[in-house]
């Protein structure tokens, strides 16, 4: 308890992805929640990558942290410009209300 | 050891509290406020565990673009406030919530900054030794010689998304004047000037 090790991170790693999962799952709200549901799953593979960078002592995690970043902000900037034009065109992007593929 | 167990459970308790708030707040600007209070706790989390320059980088590009974009398009696209919520509550406004993140915010800072000079016997059990170079130079000894491939389609990803958000979101409207270079410079007084002989009491029909 007192003793912070490994565990302690991939434990607040794998809660954070439940949470994102959760929150894509459940989401009854707009499109918007989804992709911050994204943004904590991709977080969480952030503390992975970096809490096993560090007590492994190899700094080649922290790198493939800064590439799981650039996606990151590469994929918020497109799903929000989608979001803006499908609000466009449609007038709402309500999850409901998107059943353009009947599904 | 106590400093590095009380450091983790104050970051990582906030970290979770406001991601469980991401999912079930009552509107959407709520939840971006948790979001930006998330980015912060794992980002002062990775600066104390000694990962200083992803965590930096969390602090800026996270919180500074991708939080304040999310910001930006939820406040410009009017989103409606969900009708039910998990939380049944009064009608709220967003002051007492950022109050709130705002507030938790400078706590963390205030953590971290307090906390530095414990930060140096944080991670005594580990197998690292890190001591005689940073981790911003170590991180850039390695990211510059062996993944420079990986860099370089780091910034063509960058450059493609920016390129498709452009794309996407261009309008061209209607009814719109613009100034067209091309049919300016290749005037010339043959096609734009016409001659009349006007006659005396008529006038002339000058059509456009």
């Amino acid at each position: 308890m007192i003793e912070i090790g490994l565990g302690h991170y991939l434990s607040l790693g794998a809660i954070i992805f439940f949470l994102g999962v959760i929150g894509i799952f459940l989401n009854r709200k707009n499109v918007i929640v989804i992709l911050m549901s994204i943004e904590l799953i991709l977080l969480s593979v952030n503390i992975n990558l970096i809490s096993f960078s560090i007590f492994s002592g190899d700094i080649v995690g922290q790198i493939f942290t800064m590439l799981i970043l650039t996606v990151a902000a590469a994929e918020a900037a497109i799903g929000l410009a989608i979001i803006v034009i499908y609000y466009r065109n449609r007038g709402s992007i309500r999850v409901e209300d998107i059943h353009g593929m009947k599904g | 050891m106590l400093a590095h167990s009380v450091f983790f459970y104050f970051f990582s308790v906030i970290a979770i509290f406001s991601s469980l708030m991401v999912i079930t707040s009552r509107s959407t600007i709520n939840s971006v406020f948790f979001l930006i209070l998330d980015f912060i706790s794992v980002g002062c989390l990775f600066i104390m565990v000694g990962a200083e320059f992803l965590g930096m980088i969390i602090l800026i590009v996270y919180v500074g673009a991708v939080a304040v974009l999310f910001l930006f398009v939820v406040m410009m696209l009017n989103v409606a406030e969900q009708k039910q919520s998990w939380f049944i509550g009064k009608k709220s406004t967003h002051i007492p919530i950022g109050l709130i993140v705002s507030v938790l915010i400078l706590l963390e800072l205030l953590v971290v900054v307090g906390g530095w000079k414990y930060k140096s016997n944080l991670m005594s059990s580990s197998s690292l030794n890190f001591s005689d170079i940073s981790n911003t130079h170590q991180l850039g000894l390695v990211m510059y010689t062996d993944y420079i491939l990986f860099f370089q389609l780091a910034g063509v990803i960058l450059l493609l998304s920016m390129i498709g958000a452009i794309l996407l979101t261009f309008r061209q409207r209607k009814g719109v004047k613009k100034q067209s270079y091309l049919n300016q410079i290749s005037r010339n007084p043959s096609s734009s000037i016409e001659l009349r002989n006007v006659e005396s009491n008529k006038g002339v029909k000058i059509d456009d």
